[in-house]
């Protein structure tokens, strides 16, 4: 079979690759600008046997989704802002007890109700920090329809191999534009596996490497018959309030991630080996900045671009690294300036960082960046 | 005596709970209502939420989920619906069940989704010292109602019945042989069963009410109750103010996970080529 052209949008994307990827459950919640994947997900799931739920919150849709994954099911959830809020908790409880899920975020303006059928940029900090306590988390920015399937399809391969709770961070613009998307040949799927135990003898829940290392994970119902819990514990799965125990298992959370950062930086580069000024961007922002810049270019200006698909973790050696080349870096989000903040930590020590945020619930025209950049040179 | 002993993580014990706590006669309940039933050990998950009474897993030798405050139901809605042949046992407390995990009980009980659901009923906020809970009776006191609670409690097993939950059973710590059968029927049952166990907390509740020690709360809860085939021919002036105990309800209604098994196999009739890398929908931009 080979590759195929399709039309369709971001959020129909994000199902597809999820279903390809092996996606097993799905509980949700209705939430604008997320509630096409709900619908798809109860419409495709049962023909390859999968499990739809249409939870009561989405507080009660997380923690399905993560009932389902201990038994060993590819689980996923959908919301924006106001959900993504609700899911908080729960998300950290994936966190602590290393439990494989997929989030899929169609951000919308905030903060509260908002306006739903506006896109934003305004949980990225959310999307690091909505939990709490120093806790691991991915997340990943897709930039058009095509990436939403791909950054989907990844977003179940880190999960899955990190056993962590991996974002899907896109807007209500990348959610339901459409576009013509070539689909990978299926021939090439490797659908990602969780790593198993080889058997309930000595099986120790949470044994692992303290520098990072990842434990194997038994299903629930295959006879190892170990606990799960949100309290802090040791590689038994006991509870414990040791302050050893506690420290040794919230270092190796984090370093099982920090460790990998290189590994897991996805991004794309464009003119910033000699430029006067760099644009950084992700999401449908990077999408008018990349117009802009192009034009910028065309006019004679150095302006080079860089749009980041892996936000979390922050990759901001590799940052500072591609930026150090520009005399001053322009920001473009919707937002008003999560993502500078984190450029200003890794790369702006020396040189300005112009904050450029919109967050009137439209999203930027070329025109607008365009204008930014050039008062900026 | 032995053979439940090998239910528990013996490595995990001693438990946290007070003297005189109610929590380990419904472990020792349920567990002797499993080895009665025979159940297979590895097919069972249990799941509870935040309390005292959600320590209880931790010290049973099952697949076990210790989860968020109040969500146990929900992440027991996961567990079956993803692999329906587990047997799915929830323990969890009154403010767990019917304060932060109202909304899931009862949108469990309205799903009918087989899962058995134990409430350990103390009346009180036991892990936090004893504040008052939705489960606390009007006037009673609680650290948070020091002055009498001007709330009333919830009738949980009517709330239960009228949300759809198949299966209805009370029983106390006091009325042990009661509580032991009632738990084993609601595992038998296939749909949403709620055994509410009224329990003593004789270190907040009791003292906070000067009820007692843990007989006295054991004989006040005796003394509020009447099984409901006693009270049937009794005259109803005897009956006032007392809470029934015993089966109080069963419906019949089509399980969830089963019905949602037979509408995949519905839907996989119908759509007998699907695949998952290939039945993508979206428009085809070339047919080739």
């Amino acid at each position: 079979m080979s590759e195929k052209a399709k039309l369709m949008q971001g959020n129909e994307a994000c199902t597809m690759a999820a279903i390809a990827a092996g996606l097993e459950f799905y509980a949700g919640y209705p939430i604008t600008p997320s509630t096409e994947i709900a619908e798809m997900c109860s419409e495709e799931l049962p023909k390859v046997g999968g499990k739809f739920i249409q939870m009561e919150d989405e507080i009660g849709s997380i923690s399905a989704c993560i009932g389902a994954s201990l038994t060993g099911a590819k689980a996923m959830t959908a919301t924006s802002g106001p959900g993504f809020s609700l899911m908080q908790e729960s998300i950290g409880y994936a966190s602590l007890c290393e439990i494989p899920v997929v989030i899929i975020d169609v951000q919308r303006m905030g903060p509260s109700t908002g306006m739903p059928t506006s896109p934003a940029q305004g949980d990225l900090m959310q999307a690091r920090w909505g939990t709490h306590g120093d806790h691991p988390i991915i997340a990943l920015a897709p930039g058009n329809v095509k990436e939403c399937y791909e950054l989907t399809f990844r977003a179940f391969e880190l999960s899955e191999k990190y056993r962590v709770p991996v974002v899907v961070l896109t807007d209500e613009v990348i959610g339901h534009m459409r576009e013509k998307v070539v689909l990978p040949d299926p021939a090439n799927y490797r659908m990602p596996l969780r790593a198993m135990p080889q058997s309930p003898a000595g099986y120790k829940p949470y044994a692992a490497d303290p520098n990072g290392g990842v434990p194997l994970m038994a299903p629930f119902g295959t006879g190892y018959r170990w606990h799960c819990t949100g309290l802090f514990h040791d590689e038994n799965g006991a509870p414990s309030s040791k302050p050893a125990v506690a420290s040794t298992l919230l270092r190796r959370l984090n370093l099982k991630i920090e460790n990998r950062v290189d590994e897991l930086a996805d991004y794309v580069a464009e003119g910033l080996e000699d430029c006067d000024l760099a644009v950084v961007s992700f999401g449908s922002s990077a999408m008018a900045a990349l117009s802009a810049v192009r034009r910028s270019c065309g006019e004679g200006y150095k302006v080079g671009m860089l749009r980041l698909k892996t936000i979390w973790p922050f990759p901001s050696a590799l940052i500072r690294r591609l930026l150090a080349p520009a005399k001053k870096i322009l920001v473009p989000e919707m937002n008003l300036g999560q993502l500078a903040i984190e450029i200003e930590r890794a790369a702006g020590c020396e040189r300005p960082v112009i904050r450029l945020g919109k967050v009137n619930g439209d999203l930027f025209h070329p025109d607008e960046v365009f204008a930014a950049i050039k008062e900026a040179l | 005596m032995a053979e439940f002993l090998s239910y528990f993580r013996q490595d995990r014990l001693p438990h946290i709970w007070c003297p005189g706590c109610g929590n380990g006669t419904v472990t020792g309940a349920l567990i002797r209502a499993i080895d009665k039933l025979g159940l297979d050990k590895n097919n069972i998950v249990m799941v509870s939420g935040i309390g005292c009474s959600s320590r209880a897993v931790g010290y049973l030798d099952f697949d076990t989920l210790h989860t968020t405050h109040g969500r146990a139901i929900a992440f027991a809605t996961g567990v079956k619906l993803a692999r329906p042949r587990l047997k799915v046992i929830v323990i969890t407390g009154d403010g767990d069940s019917a304060a932060i995990g109202g909304n899931h009980f009862i949108h469990a009980a309205r799903r009918n989704i087989d899962i058995t659901t134990i409430i350990i009923n103390n009346n009180t906020y036991g892990m936090t010292s004893g504040q008052a809970s939705p489960m606390t009776p009007h006037g009673m006191l609680g650290t948070t109602a020091p002055y009498g609670n001007v709330e009333y409690n919830f009738d949980l097993c009517e709330l239960a019945k009228a949300a759809g939950a198949t299966y209805v059973a009370r029983a106390t710590t006091y009325h042990y042989v009661l509580l032991e059968d009632l738990i084993g029927k609601a595992l038998m049952h296939k749909g949403f069963a709620v055994v509410e166990v009224l329990s003593q907390c004789p270190t907040y509740f009791g003292r906070k009410n000067k009820i007692g020690g843990a007989v006295d709360s054991l004989n006040w809860i005796k003394n509020q109750t009447i099984n409901i085939k006693a009270a049937a021919v009794l005259p109803p002036e005897k009956r006032e103010g007392k809470i029934l105990i015993g089966e109080l309800h069963r419906g019949e209604k089509a399980e969830f996970t089963q019905q949602y098994l037979e509408l995949i196999a519905r839907v996989q009739r119908t759509n007998p080529t699907y695949a998952r890398n290939k039945g993508v929908p979206g428009c085809e931009l070339n047919s080739d």
